[in-house]
């Protein structure tokens, strides 16, 4: 009894601590007002549909439109296709390309790596636009260096139009995302990396773990929570892509829509295209999909694997 | 940037519209318009020109970006501050503008009656009933050729499809010139100076247009597929890796006068003349036969409408009569050659391939692209598929049949013609 009320009075002579709420307020409000709001803001959109000049509630209907109407969905599944693709080539080889890079600019053999570093990672501050720009340029037919050079080393009868032809348009296109964006997950694994004790390493080597053996086995572990984080920011970087394709392709994302993604899907239905006019219910109907999508694999990744992770404290 | 200099453009618009009427009871009209490239030609020569016949009228053009003008302009009607004038995009953009009571009526005004049904179409109600904006120009589409790489391999032109083919097996077979540059890759150039260019010969331009407007002819119709067809027929004619090359590589292949036969659209001719270094002609769509009626494709781009909530409507009609006027007509497409004045009394103009192509009205009948009026009102949209299955066509990957199907079954899905 006597406890409790010892404990009543210190929660009394408490001071209410306004400064934690001072300090939140900024970003609370930013946060609010730039994201929070606008995201239900399109969860609200996309129930409604524009009838007759006025906004009427339709409930999922814009929905039932996206999956049940042909002429959205056979759209809409295409470029949830092209998208996995996209994400599947990140996650193969622009992953992996980023931590073989980390692993060699981290060993202290290797002279100039502050220069390969830089000229690695400076593609992924370049604008989107200069990237699709230079790279149609680099694999145009007419103009392009890629032919050139391809038939100075005798490949020239393996060059094709790449961006022009259906079967392989996406594939460059996400190859030369890879090539933008290799830089972050090279420089995310250096510091994992880099973070690594001395003792650790030292007690490998003392125990005769070496080499590719000491990476497999003792590094790769190790980093294991930063690749976590790269694959999560990968999968939400692919899911919500948009401008390379949009610069490289149009909106139109031809040939025949081979490369259209959810980004661009989202773009044309909700700004319109040419004759096409907007219609801003569908696209935000569209966009409420895709957040679904980047929250479900959110949520896989995080009570799914990053709860299994092993985390070791040094 | 662009947006200080228009709020600078504006004000200073303001602010002398209002020192004008304070000082000489001047009555100021604004334009508005998309095409801040004709600022100079319209401050040069437009204007002075009517201010010249009409004192007491003060006329001030006042553009925004292409981008912007949109929603700047539905910003600006919503608020009530737009201009008097405003420039008008064909079809359902401005006929949406009309509807919501933004534009007015001016079917009876002095002048109209200087232009065609067809050059009005894209400014009427569905019902063609009433006419919102004044045809200002439009562009004419036919194939540019390079003369110089034609007199060296002792090339005629070509009027019919036979002959069009044969001039490009000669080109082909002497390997100097690519025959015909055009690429797939902007997927429009595919459609709109491929499909509309040649199309109207098979689907009798007007005639056609109407009757799968009232559901009387189908994509499906052999008038229809045939255009896809010869389409199919260019791909062994085009550039190495067409499938990625864009439209400004198709430009300057054929201006570098590395390419023979350029499928054209009018508004190409202020550039070309301006790089190309060799002589250039022009010839329309081959026809099927000698001595067949040809159709060409004289698609209206560009009018001007009456802001309904203008304070001086009476002026504001005056200035859109002199716009209707073969007066307007001359200067105007003088100074931009290849924007050829809608109205029926010809134009003397001095440019000569921009003649050659205006004499094409005489010979051919005019019609407008296929899917512009109210075909491309609904999901999927007919325009946009148009582009990808004519560059499908062209690329092989679909059949012409196969590309017809798919546009038709697409427009089955919403559009229900009235019968």
């Amino acid at each position: 009894m006597d406890t409790e009320t010892m404990a009543e009075e210190t929660r009394a002579k408490r001071p209410i601590r306004w400064h934690v709420g001072v300090f939140l307020a900024p970003a609370v409000l930013v946060y609010t007002a730039f994201m929070i709001l606008p995201l239900f803001g399109t969860l609200q959109l996309s129930l409604f549909r524009n009838i007759e000049q006025s906004q009427v509630f339709v409930g999922f209907g814009n929905f039932r439109t996206l999956f049940g109407d042909p002429n959205w969905s056979v759209n809409f599944w295409n470029a949830l296709r092209n998208n996995v693709w996209f994400f599947i080539i990140h996650m193969l080889v622009q992953n992996p390309i980023g931590i073989l890079l980390a692993a060699l600019l981290s060993s202290p053999k290797l002279r100039f790596t502050a220069f390969y570093r830089t000229a690695i990672f400076v593609p992924t501050i370049l604008s989107f636009v200069i990237v699709g720009f230079a790279w149609k340029l680099i694999l145009s037919p007419i103009w392009g260096v890629a032919p050139h050079l391809m038939d100075f080393v005798g490949l020239k009868s393996f060059f094709t139009p790449w961006l022009g032809k259906e079967q392989y348009a996406l594939t460059a296109l996400s190859l030369v995302s890879v090539w933008q964006f290799v830089g972050i997950p090279m420089m995310l694994i250096y510091a994992a990396l880099l973070s690594i004790p001395d003792e650790v390493i030292e007690a490998a080597e003392c125990d005769g773990v070496t080499g590719m053996a000491q990476f497999w086995k003792i590094k790769l572990p190790l980093i294991l929570p930063s690749i976590g984080i790269i694959s999560i920011l990968t999968f939400v970087g692919n899911f919500n892509a948009f401008d390379l394709i949009y610069t490289a392709q149009g909106a139109l994302a031809g040939p025949n829509y081979s490369t259209d993604i959810l980004g661009t899907f989202l773009y044309r239905a909700f700004f319109g295209f040419q004759l096409q006019v907007g219609d801003p219910n569908m696209g935000a109907a569209i966009a409420t999909i895709m957040f679904l999508i980047i929250l479900a694999g959110v949520c896989v990744y995080l009570f799914l694997v990053q709860t299994r992770l092993r985390r070791y404290q040094f | 940037m662009k947006t200080k200099l228009l709020t600078a453009l504006l004000l200073g618009t303001s602010i002398l519209g209002t020192t004008g009427m304070a000082l000489a009871e001047d009555v100021t009209l604004n334009i508005e318009s998309w095409r801040g490239d004709d600022l100079t030609i319209w401050k040069d020569k437009l204007i002075p020109a009517f201010e010249a016949k009409n004192p007491g009228i003060k006329v001030v053009f006042a553009p925004s970006a292409p981008t912007e003008y949109d929603a700047a302009l539905g910003a600006k009607l919503a608020a009530g501050s737009a201009g008097d004038l405003i420039t008008c995009r064909p079809f359902d953009k401005s006929l949406e503008l009309f509807k919501k009571g933004n534009l007015a009526d001016i079917s009876s005004l002095p002048g109209m009656e200087n232009f065609s049904p067809v050059a009005k179409a894209a400014w009427q109600t569905d019902d063609g009933k009433s006419s919102f904006c004044v045809p200002m120009a439009s562009v004419i589409h036919g194939f540019i050729y390079n003369k110089d790489a034609f007199d060296k391999l002792g090339l005629k032109v070509p009027t019919t499809r036979d002959e069009f083919f044969a001039v490009l097996d000669k080109i082909k077979a002497d390997g100097t010139y690519i025959p015909m540059a055009m690429g797939t890759k902007d997927l429009w150039e595919a459609a709109t100076m491929g499909y509309q260019n040649i199309g109207p010969n098979y689907w009798k331009g007007e005639e056609g247009r109407s009757a799968l407007i009232k559901g009387e002819q189908k994509l499906t119709d052999p008038q229809w597929v045939e255009p896809y067809k010869e389409l199919a027929k260019w791909k062994p004619y085009l550039g190495d890796g067409f499938e990625a090359q864009t439209y400004p590589d198709s430009q300057n292949l054929f201006t570098l006068g590395r390419a023979a036969i350029y499928p054209a659209g009018s508004w190409e001719i202020g550039l070309f003349n301006t790089q190309a270094q060799f002589k250039m002609g022009a010839f329309p769509p081959p026809v099927e036969k000698a001595g067949d009626t040809c159709y060409i494709s004289d698609h209206t781009d560009i009018g001007m409408g009456l802001n309904a909530a203008s304070k001086h409507p009476e002026e504001a009609k005056k200035f859109l009569s002199w716009v209707a006027s073969p007066d307007f007509a001359t200067i105007y497409a003088n100074a931009l050659p290849g924007f050829f004045s809608l109205n029926s009394t010809p134009v003397k103009m001095e440019d000569p391939l921009a003649q050659e192509f205006v004499s094409w009205r005489g010979k051919c009948k005019s019609t407008i692209r296929s899917t512009y009026q109210i075909l491309s009102r609904g999901t999927p949209n007919l325009e946009n598929e148009t582009w990808v299955e004519s560059a499908n066509v062209i690329n092989g990957t679909d059949t012409p049949e196969a590309a017809a199907k798919k546009l038709q079954d697409g427009l089955d899905s919403w559009y229900k013609p009235a019968k």
